[in-house]
């Protein structure tokens, strides 16, 4: 038997609420959920009651049993959750509702991230407890508490090793503002952003700005997926999953900042099985979607997916090399609606949904010719995910 | 002046009900580093865990290390997340690697000025910040840079 996802299911359609700052949704958190889950199967041309299955991560809030109900799903078949916290199981959940349907335990999964911050309050603050134990009690009591704060440990690690300087990490942030300012649904359309501005901006830790760190945002995303066959029928053209991993490295997990391979975003066992299943290469990507938590992170992402060396950073990452309007043969289209960093930061799952949207042709940013469209989800957590959707010259 | 590197009010440690790490707290009042060492293959682990992660015994027990070792990484800390570093302004957290230990590493503050350079690879020295003016007591582990 073939062990492989490669173009044995695809994408049939997404939807997405409005996007809004932190706190300013007027849904509640489940409406959210329910009202991109009806958008995504409208966009599929799938009724929204065939619906049989859902994958989520990072401990979603809305049940999929109380989803099914509310939805009135004829029935349920899959109900998941991919465990791990951040946006590292974005392209995981894709991954998990992609098995469901080849292996026959569902038809029509839904992958869905809803998030409403007002509601169940913040990302990136720290713990309001008097007390504290276990992992968190060896580095809160020292100041060292946010999310930010856990991965630039790591982050000045990398860039000392390799010697990384300050404008490799502020060209990943200039290129997610610049494509936001032809992306209408960003939160930051309208808001461009320059070196001058980036670099006058204050630290939140070093070594990142405040443009280096994603936004925390409020709304909700669903992807829908079928079996290859069925999406034949449907409206949208074919975006094939062609692969989809998730895990980490030897001891990643170690507490307290231990794991042996520390200055990692967690992808260097990964990246290599996620291209042998898809059956490309590096050189045959031509649109990445990387998740940005903090631009660190999309950097050692991208190091560890093959398209740089490690000590060649500096020349690398320049603004132009990863914007979708520049042309030529050493381009990496990044982030090509914003991101997560200017578009709105649906816990990375934005990002998958402009990765189906670079397949199909309708990015406000649409790279010439994008048939192989990568994302990498929720580097320098564990699990972290990856996944590479095609056209049909894929296949 | 509080005695203390960062402002008080942030929470406070306190060893896991389940008591996996009781002793390194424990330690650190008496001014000992305690650490977790395997007495069936003899190296040093951290974070605490019930068995030893290389040769699966139970046989695990805390002992004491010099609390020496070099700065693996650092930051410098700006934005406060917590209200009680409103007023702290920069701080610097390093992880440090002890010496002769497997490569274990704990995470501390660098004491002195929070504006100072800092060097990946510089030799530092624990130093006990005892905080006894609370309900339950504990000691962090600071660090210092040595020859300081
Ligand atoms: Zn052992």
């Amino acid at each position: 038997m073939e062990r492989t996802l490669r173009g044995k299911v695809a994408v049939a359609g997404v939807g997405e609420t409005d996007y809004y700052k932190r706190g300013q949704s007027p849904d509640a958190e489940f409406k959210l959920a329910l009202k991109a889950i009806v958008s995504a199967c409208e966009n599929a041309g799938i009724p929204v009651e065939d619906v049989d299955g859902f994958a989520s991560y990072s401990n979603d809030r809305s049940d999929p049993s109380h989803l099914a109900a509310a939805l009135g799903c004829k029935e349920l078949r899959f109900a998941n959750m991919q465990w791990g916290g951040g946006g590292g199981g974005g392209s995981a959940a894709v991954g998990n509702a992609a098995a469901a349907i080849i292996s026959g335990m569902a038809d029509c999964v839904v992958v869905f991230r809803a998030l409403a911050q007002g509601q169940f309050g913040r990302f990136g603050q720290g713990p309001r407890r008097n007390v504290i134990a276990g992992d968190m009690a060896h580095t809160v009591p020292y100041g060292l508490m946010s999310p930010a704060q856990m991965f630039a440990m790591k982050v000045q690690r990398f860039m000392f090793d390799h010697g990384v300087e300050q404008n490799a990490l502020r060209a990943i942030s200039l290129a997610s503002y610049e494509h936001a300012q032809n992306n209408p649904r960003a939160v930051m359309y309208g808001r461009p952003l320059d070196e001058a501005t980036y670099d006058a901006s204050r630290w939140i830790v070093e070594p990142f700005h405040l443009y280096d760190c994603c936004q925390e945002n409020d709304g909700a995303a669903a992807i829908v997926l079928v079996s290859a066959e069925r999406v034949r029928d449907l409206p949208n053209p074919p975006c094939y999953l062609l692969s989809a991993v998730a895990g980490s490295h030897y001891r990643a997990g170690a507490s307290v900042h231990n794991a042996p391979d520390y200055a990692t975003s967690a992808f260097k066992t990964l990246a290599p099985r996620l291209y042998e299943m898809a059956g490309v290469q590096p050189d045959d990507v031509d649109v990445l979607q990387s998740y940005e938590n903090f631009t660190g992170g999309v950097l050692m992402s991208i190091v560890e997916h093959g398209f740089c060396e490690p000590d060649a950073c500096n020349e690398f990452f320049v603004k132009e090399r990863l914007l979708a309007g520049v042309t030529g043969e050493s381009q990496l289209p990044l982030n090509t609606s914003g991101g997560n960093l200017a578009e709105c930061y649906m816990h990375g799952l934005g990002l998958n949904i402009e990765a189906v949207r670079q397949v199909w042709n309708q990015s406000t940013n649409q790279v010439a010719d994008a048939n192989v469209s990568m994302v990498i989800s929720g580097p320098m957590v564990t699990p972290v995910s990856a996944c590479i959707f095609g056209s049909e010259a894929t296949q | 002046m509080t005695g203390y590197y960062l402002n008080p009010g942030l929470p406070q440690p306190a060893a896991t009900s389940d008591g996996l790490d009781a002793p390194y707290w424990q330690g650190l009042r008496d001014e000992l580093l305690l650490v977790q060492r395997c007495h069936s293959c003899q190296k040093w682990q951290w974070g605490p865990e019930w068995i030893c992660h290389r040769c699966r015994s139970d046989n695990v027990e805390f002992e004491s290390l010099e609390p020496r070792g070099t700065i693996y990484s650092f930051e410098r800390v700006w934005h406060p997340v917590h209200p009680a570093l409103k007023e702290q302004g920069a701080y610097l957290v390093v992880l440090v690697e002890l010496l002769q230990a497997d490569g274990i590493r704990l995470v501390g503050n660098l004491l002195g000025d929070p504006n100072q350079p800092v060097i990946i690879g510089s030799e530092v020295s624990g130093v006990f910040e005892h905080h006894n003016d609370v309900d339950n007591p504990f000691t962090l582990l600071q660090w210092r840079l040595n020859g300081n």
